[in-house]
């Protein structure tokens, strides 16, 4: 990893990385006697993403680096022997930490993907149509905005230039309200629209697999799972992760670490001596907080969250 | 393996009843006092609650849209998980309003168990009735019934026994025993998670979470008979991985599988995975990939069995319907079914009767259509051959769904699946335009491209047993497909030709224009011509290609001395005692291609796996429009 200490983004509490430590975490293989479950959990996204595979022609899977959207690649490989027959794609909101830049070159060597980088350069820079209102940035812009121009209109621009009629997507019912309302196939408008009062029906496995031109649908392949799910499967399976989710030593003498990772200037670390996987899953049995509490974003104000995936954030 | 450990598995309850009859309050209720709520939760709607100038109410905790608070209804099903000392649960919430039902069938088609609500002080309602047939056709067989809002009828047990009374009389009709009635004040907490006592001392039986955790799993599918339903063929590298998941019963290496429909059979040579331990079994609820030993032509839809216990495979089959659909369903109407991985054109061919959900009523007068929120029983048939189980057999093989303008708009379920009649109905024209009908038409209406696969090789290289064998191939997969060859074509069309070197390249040529006007007319044409001359092949694709017709060439190649050793007609044997003159190979040319699509090897490969390659090489390139304007 390159030196990161004097980067902003680490500027409180949780320190940069030592530069000589490799840029993932691999996790040390468990077996647990009481993860049947997992298996369940696994056998359900392999059919889930090969059913998207087989009936959408033009596919891609957002890749946040996030511990969910690793464990996407890793079921991309269960079900198709070894082979991840898309491409990836990796919204670039400029404002990730650089040791996740330095993690997703890193992934992208070990597990041979077809990455594509897309970042709202208009919107970062102030140009074109964003002229008038100048450069789009946390220190110019409330987050939800940021939020909603740097992650769903770039992805809006991504895909009407590469015009994917399918996303397979990583979110999980257990993050949010609106989350738990999801079907497996989604379907979205041309406008990104997600009309939750109308959802098709979905059951016995059969789903919403075909759209007209221009809308597209999101295959949401880790619905089912819960936050402890993916962790006893990241650990099971022994799948590189950042290094992120693991407590350092913080400035005020206190322990930290990250449950969720977005954007640095508002993403907080939460207080925690877990440093390996067993301790991460210990702490969840015990905690009565939610997952995305260190997103300010989804708390600028009430029902925030409700509004930026209406609007087509995932 | 076991994917339905005990001791982890979720179990998946929904929560059913008549809109208002407190089902998100229970929930809520349910939630709270499992203590399976984030910190500072209720904390927080309370204070949202405060700020909107409302009351709080437990409801609140689910319905954390904004749209709903405004509304006070539930509008989709929602999952979200809880958990008692004993296993965690994920709970479905379906909405009760009666627009709504497809998300009902969503949320508690996949449930295990149920909870069933009744208001003690309007008692038992439509919804009421009609959930609870629901939950009866869709074979949920744990349900408890939560007689709520006790503390609006002063915690009377006599209320509460008319309650029961008229609503065990209901469930009796249609076959279903609930497990226990519980008197609950869902407000309140009473017999939620905690007994009362106090307020119902004429109560001592289980509280709903007690209740709750005396339901089981559902059984494993692993010990009946093996499904495994295709999903698809991959072909990454040089392994040929069948891919699916394994519905019911269980395969191991070595095992011969009969896929149908088509019966043809092959052994599993390994079961392949991505890093994990190497295994030569599998069971029911995996999602595996297999390769055979022989690579016969199998394809998504196709089903694998044992040969002792094969499935139903018929075009023609009784359902149970319940129909969500924007529109009536009408008969004889072309629709999309899908069972598992199959996807056929269906059309209802008679409506025995057409049942009310909520009275159980039998429509009085007979019907031509089925409309929403109908369940009926009715008699269904598709285009081709489907494979199934009767429901009661195998309910993930005995169950459908059919889709409407891209959704899923009904279900159904297979009883008494015995008709095996495989007589062709007519096909009745649904569509009709008054344009010019193009090549493109056809296709849409086909579901496939006219094409023109072009054998060539030496006599005796095996291309008239390939024509057909991929003739019987393609005809069985539902193609019109038709072979011309030397018997055929020389008889009649060419007549007046000899075996001269001009001759021959008329030949050729005619054979090339009949296939072309063939294969625009929506006909997959296999020619089986020795066709030796590289210019004539040449010329038979820039004649089909100008058609706008998709053209494969295939060279069927075996050395000379093994198709001369075969010599099916004695040809060789004449030409070279010089009876035969310009025959090909011996004293004639054949230029073999050097750019045909494909090349089988007679001589090393079965018929099988040079069909199968045949037909997966086809396959994407017979794939019709999208959508064209008709």
């Amino acid at each position: 990893m390159t030196d990161h200490t004097k980067h902003p983004a680490y500027a409180k509490l949780y320190p940069a990385p030592d530069p000589a430590e490799p840029p993932a975490f691999f996790p040390q293989k468990i077996s647990r006697t009481d993860a049947d479950h997992l298996d369940a959990l696994e056998a359900q996204s392999v059919f889930l993403i090969r059913e998207a595979f087989h009936h959408f022609k033009n596919i891609c899977m957002p890749w946040s680096m996030g511990k969910d959207s690793n464990v996407l690649i890793w079921l991309s490989k269960k079900a198709f022997c070894g082979h991840i027959p898309y491409p990836l794609l990796h919204i670039d909101t400029t404002y990730e930490f650089p040791e996740m830049i330095d993690y997703r070159n890193w992934a992208v060597e070990h597990h041979g993907l077809n990455l594509i980088v897309k970042i709202n350069e208009d919107a970062r820079a102030g140009a074109g149509e964003y002229k008038a209102r100048g450069p789009i940035g946390y220190d110019t812009t409330d987050p939800v905005t940021v939020t909603h121009e740097l992650k769903t209109v770039a992805l809006q621009q991504v895909m009407a230039e590469h015009k994917w009629d399918a996303l397979i997507t990583g979110i999980r019912r257990d993050e949010d309200p609106t989350r738990a309302k999801e079907r497996y196939f989604s379907p979205r408008t041309k406008d990104f629209e997600w009309d939750y009062k109308d959802q098709p029906p979905e059951f016995w496995n059969q789903f919403t697999t075909s759209c007209a031109p221009g809308e597209h649908v999101r295959v949401q392949a880790l619905l089912d799972w819960s936050e402890r799910d993916i962790w006893l499967y990241i650990q099971r399976e022994g799948i590189p992760i950042p290094k992120m989710y693991f407590a350092r030593n913080g400035s005020d003498g206190k322990r930290y670490r990250f449950r969720s990772l977005g954007c640095w200037p508002i993403s907080g670390p939460v207080e925690s001596d877990a440093d390996t996987i067993d301790g991460i899953i210990d702490e969840l049995a015990n905690t009565r907080t939610s997952e995305r509490a260190g997103r300010a974003q989804d708390h600028h104000e009430r029902n925030a969250m409700q509004k930026l995936r209406a609007k087509g954030f995932m | 393996m076991s994917l339905n450990s005990e001791v982890t598995r979720r179990l998946r309850v929904v929560f059913v009843g008549h809109v208002d009859h407190g089902k998100s309050t229970l929930i809520g209720r349910i939630f709270h006092d499992t203590k399976s709520l984030p910190d500072g939760k209720v904390e927080q709607i309370q204070a949202a609650c405060k700020e909107e100038g409302m009351e709080f109410e437990y409801a609140f905790l689910l319905d954390a849209l904004l749209e709903e608070q405004a509304q006070n209804i539930t509008i989709d099903t929602t999952q979200i998980q809880f958990k008692t000392a004993k296993r965690p649960y994920v709970i479905i919430d379906a909405p009760g309003h009666k627009e709504f039902l497809k998300n009902m069938i969503t949320g508690a088609a996949s449930a295990d168990a149920a909870v069933l609500l009744i208001a003690a002080n309007e008692g038992v309602q439509e919804q009421s009735r009609r959930h609870g047939y629901l939950l009866s056709l869709l074979g949920i067989s744990q349900v408890v019934v939560a007689v709520n809002k006790m503390d609006l009828v002063d915690f009377s047990q006599a209320r509460f026994d008319e309650v029961v009374a008229e609503y065990k009389a209901f469930l009796s009709q249609i076959g279903l025993e609930a497990r226990q009635f519980v008197p609950v004040s869902a407000r309140n907490g009473f017999n939620v998670d905690a007994p009362a006592p106090a307020e119902m001392p004429w109560y001592s039986g289980p509280t709903i979470t007690q209740m709750l955790d005396t339901f089981e799993p559902p059984k494993s599918l692993a010990e009946l008979p093996l499904r495994f339903p295709i999903q698809d063929v991959y072909r990454f590298d040089d392994r040929r991985i069948i891919a699916g998941r394994i519905e019911a019963g269980s395969l191991k290496v070595g095992d011969t599988l009969v896929f149908s429909p088509n019966n043809k059979t092959s052994v599993v040579a390994s079961i392949e995975k991505w890093n994990a331990p190497k295994t030569d079994s599998a069971v029911a609820g995996e999602s595996v990939g297999i390769t055979l030993t022989e690579q016969i032509f199998v394809d998504r839809g196709h089903v694998a069995s044992h040969e002792a216990d094969a499935p139903i495979e018929s075009n023609r089959f009784k359902a149970r319907l319940f129909w969500m659909g924007k529109r009536n369903l009408t008969i004889g109407e072309r629709t999309k079914l899908k069972l598992t991985t199959q996807e056929l054109d269906a059309e209802i061919v008679s409506i025995e009767k057409i049942i009310d959900a909520s009275t159980l009523d039998v429509a009085a007068t007979a019907r031509g259509d089925i409309a929403r929120n109908d369940v009926a029983e009715v008699t269904i048939q598709t285009r081709g051959a489907l494979v199934m189980d009767n429901a009661d057999r195998n309910a993930l093989m005995g169950r459908f769904v059919i889709v409407d303008n891209r959704q899923v708009a009904g279900g159904g379920i297979i009883f008494g699946g015995t008709y095996t009649d495989r007589t062709k109905v007519k096909s009745q024209n649904i569509f009709w335009s008054e344009g010019e009908v193009t090549a493109a038409h056809r296709a849409l209406r086909n579901g496939y491209k006219g094409a023109v696969v072009w054998l060539t090789g030496l006599s005796g290289s095996g291309k008239s047993t390939l024509s057909q064998a991929l003739e019987r191939e393609l005809f069985n997969t539902n193609h019109h497909v038709y072979v011309l060859d030397g018997d055929n074509v020389r008889h009649g069309l060419n007549s007046n030709l000899g075996f001269s070197p001009e001759d021959r390249v008329e030949n050729i040529r005619r054979v090339a224009e009949v296939a072309k006007l063939m294969a625009d007319a929506g006909v997959i044409v296999v020619t089986a011509f020795i066709s030796p001359y590289r210019a004539d092949r040449r010329r038979a694709r820039e004649i089909a290609l100008a058609g706008g017709c998709e053209f494969v060439e295939v060279f069927v190649d075996a050395p000379i001395a093994v198709c001369e050793q075969r010599d099916p007609k004695g040809l060789y044997k004449k030409a070279r005692a010089g009876e035969i003159k310009e025959f090909t190979g011996v004293s004639a040319p054949y230029e073999a291609p050097a750019d045909a699509e494909i090349t089988v090897h007679t001589d090393r490969e079965s018929l099988a796996e040079s069909v199968a390659r045949i037909m997966e090489f086809l396959k994407p390139r017979l794939r019709g429009e999208e959508s064209v304007t008709i």
